[in-house]
């Protein structure tokens, strides 16, 4: 086994695609701006038969399901001790805190009274699956920013340096880090367990949550193993986000790609995609919802793109020897099952969903696509910045970066 | 010792196994509403109504919402497009052409039917929403925060949201007059109705009303009741002379709305079993594979 080791990365921060992601930002933050003055109907499509937008189907529903590398690596790297993948885990879980921290910030504009965002910690409804899901996420989130603990402390122990007159404060600084360091090293099981039977929990509830509608929602989408599904795509999105994820931090920082562990991560891909997959089309010939698909309208052809494009192709790239050995091969076929898992949770919050006095369908407003694009070019910049302070990207532990790394050592 | 420890714990695995699904078969689907016998109801007569629109008005005053004088409800033209009650009318009435008889077109009053399985009540994440022992559905002002989930439940579509509210948008509804109910007045819109076409009283003693009118006047009603089974039963009832479905009521199945969602929170959850057992899964899989590792020193 070679020898990695997660090292900040050093590089300019400001490239040309940097600049445009900041004025994505920026555009997205108008619009927010504009949500708190006027409210809520001056910048989104939203009215009384669409009470939903793309800020939960696609901010918080595809959000939550696309930080699912957090837990699927965590549960393959920690609980099933396979040390080969540590060098994924770390960037996976910066993905999952920034990804669910944009989740959260997606609730909370979306909320018409953001500031009662609190009242479902005293006002409880067990029956509601929204209050689960809600509840699950916000702890799970807690978990998340404690899983990153350890390496902050990596980071800074022994390196506290602050300016000025904060001077006095560096030395015990310095020592709450140890202590927390030294007491997380002890419990961290505990947290790491808890944050996949967390995931495991609201990814599922994510599914539930649109069962309510019943009839409004339409066949080919709407049956009572939603949680079921919802649960196995977002395990089976995990690895493929994570691949891509490292694909294209390798590719931005002219690292050479981790490509041993990138194919062991892929040839697993399949057989979870499969096993989504059988429960699909189970679920459709048991409920004989494949007469929906004989009519040609938005539905059917959604659904075929999502279950054709987003499971059933990549199923068969991650099949092949030669695509898990290729790095484009790899790009493409995770890109598509993101793609696939994105497409089927906005078909279910948002396409499938027809209620019964529909007068006009609808579809996001500039407004509601602006601040989406703002958010997800924001949390890509933060991921960029993290990288560079804290050490989450594996490289050879060799002589210092700045040149193209070869991989030593005999890859399997 | 790993052998031993790995068969201890497949042993407490089955175990946790099968409380969970003892236990989950247990747990019940049905939303635990305590139903009053005596919660009242109202009976929509839609041969009755001559869509005065009387009731749109009254229900406005008695809530505080703005409204033009009572002559303009006079004004037949509203009826060209398909109303549906909003934030600023809890209810409004619709006109239906009369294939039958031309003169005489049909006209329903739309509001919350104050379910008494409410998708609502069980959706509703901080729990705002609530059937009272007199039927009413009402919503609480002071817990809600705007996510909007009623809606995405109400299977007939009726919470209505103030979205050019940026401050503190409310959710709108007929509440079934509540605050008048409780001083002993009667529900505003069947104080004014001048033709009674509704009706309220008893939920129980209205079914039975209903299904009389039904058999002593066969020719004039379709035999059914909407909203006797409807999604577990409405407080609020309808007759016809002409299928439900034509006169836009939507098409529902007669299980609770809420039934299968609860069923499957309820199953997920019960007494916390699943997750606990979950939890103690994971936790024995980690430390097998972390005592496996140090004493075989290989991987698998
Ligand atoms: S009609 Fe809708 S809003 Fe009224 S009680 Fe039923 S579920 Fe609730
Ligand atoms: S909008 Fe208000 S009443 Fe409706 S579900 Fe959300 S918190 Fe409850
Ligand atoms: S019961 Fe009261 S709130 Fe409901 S429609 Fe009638 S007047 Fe309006």
């Amino acid at each position: 086994m070679e020898d990695l080791k997660p090292t900040p990365m050093k590089k300019k921060y400001f490239t040309p695609v940097v600049i445009g992601l900041a004025v994505l930002v920026l555009n997205g933050l108008m619009f927010l701006l504009a949500r708190f003055i006027f409210g809520i109907g001056a910048v989104t499509n939203l009215d009384n038969q669409h009470p939903w937008g793309i800020w939960i189907g696609l901010d918080v529903a595809a959000g939550v399901a696309l930080a699912a590398g957090g837990f699927t690596t965590a549960a393959l790297g920690h609980i099933m001790h396979k040390d080969q993948y540590h060098a994924i885990i770390r960037p996976a879980l910066l993905t999952a805190a920034l990804g669910y921290t944009f989740v959260a910030t997606s609730v909370m504009i979306d909320l018409g009274r953001y500031y009662y965002i609190w009242h479902p910690f005293i006002m409880w409804n067990g029956n509601s699956v929204l209050f689960e899901v809600g509840i699950c996420v916000i702890i799970y989130l807690a978990v998340l920013y404690i899983e990153f603990l350890p390496i902050v402390c990596e980071r800074f122990i022994g390196r506290v340096k602050l300016p000025g007159f904060l001077k006095s404060l560096n030395n015990p600084l310095d020592k709450v880090l140890r202590i927390l360091d030294k007491g997380l090293d002890k419990t961290m099981f505990i947290f790491i367990i808890a944050g996949v039977v967390l995931s495991c929990l609201h990814q599922s509830s994510l599914g539930t949550l649109m069962v309510i509608a019943g009839p409004k929602m339409h066949p080919l989408w709407q049956t009572p193993i939603l949680p079921l599904l919802f649960l196995l795509s977002a395990i089976s999105v995990g690895l493929p986000m994570v691949i891509m994820e490292s694909l294209i931090t390798s590719k931005s920082f002219s690292l050479k790609p981790e490509m041993h562990i990138l194919s062991n991560l892929g040839s697993m891909v399949a057989p979870l995609l499969g096993i989504y997959l059988a429960f699909k089309i189970g679920d459709m010939v048991i409920r004989q919802t494949f007469v929906y698909l004989t009519t040609f309208n938005a539905a059917s052809v959604m659904f075929t793109v999502e279950l054709l494009f987003g499971v059933i192709i990549p199923l068969r790239m991650f099949m092949s020897r030669q695509v898990n050995k290729s790095p484009l091969g790899l790009l493409i076929a995770s890109f598509l099952v993101i793609f696939g898992v994105f497409l089927n949770r906005l078909n279910n919050f948002l396409v499938a969903y027809t209620p019964p006095y529909e007068v006009h369908s609808y579809f996001p407003s500039i407004g509601e696509i602006s601040v989406t694009v703002g958010f997800i070019a924001f949390e890509i910049l933060l991921f960029r910045i993290a990288i560079m302070i804290f050490p989450i990207v594996s490289v050879p532990n060799t002589s210092v970066q700045r040149t193209k790394y070869s991989i030593r050592g005999g890859a399997q | 010792m790993v052998n031993q420890s790995r068969r201890d714990f497949l042993k407490t695995a089955a175990l946790a196994g099968t409380a969970i699904t003892g236990l989950s078969s247990k747990t019940k689907a049905a939303p635990k509403n305590i139903l009053s016998e005596d919660r009242m109801g109202v009976l929509v007569d839609t041969t009755v109504c001559i869509g005065c629109r009387k009731c749109e008005w009254a229900c406005k005053t008695a809530h505080d919402l703005e409204t033009p004088s009572i002559e303009a409800y006079d004004d037949r033209n509203v009826f060209k497009t398909m109303r549906r009650p909003n934030s600023k009318s809890l209810t409004v009435v619709n006109e239906y052409k009369n294939s039958v008889e031309e003169k005489f077109p049909i006209n329903v009053k739309v509001q919350c039917m104050h379910c008494d399985h409410p998708a609502c009540v069980s959706a509703c994440i901080v729990g705002a929403f609530s059937k009272q022992e007199n039927g009413s559905v009402i919503w609480d002002t002071d817990k809600c925060i705007g996510c909007r989930y009623c809606m995405v439940a109400c299977p007939f579509q009726v919470p209505a949201f103030e979205f050019e509210n940026a401050l503190k948008p409310d959710i709108k509804k007929c509440d079934f007059c509540f605050e008048r109910t409780k001083e002993g007045k009667l529900p505003a819109c069947t104080e004014i109705c001048p033709v009674e076409a509704v009706t309220y009283g008893r939920r129980e003693d209205l079914v039975k009303a209903a299904h009389q009118k039904i058999k002593n006047y066969p020719d004039r009603y379709i035999n059914r009741v909407f909203g006797e089974y409807e999604v577990g039963g409405t407080s609020w009832i309808y007759l016809a002379s002409r299928e439900f479905e034509k006169l836009d009521f939507p098409k529902l199945g007669k299980d609770p709305a809420p039934g299968v969602s609860e069923a499957i929170q309820h199953g997920v959850f019960a007494y916390f079993v699943p997750p606990v057992a979950l939890y103690a899964l994971l936790g024995g899989v980690m430390w097998i594979n972390k005592n496996k590792k140090k004493s075989e020193n290989e991987e698998i």
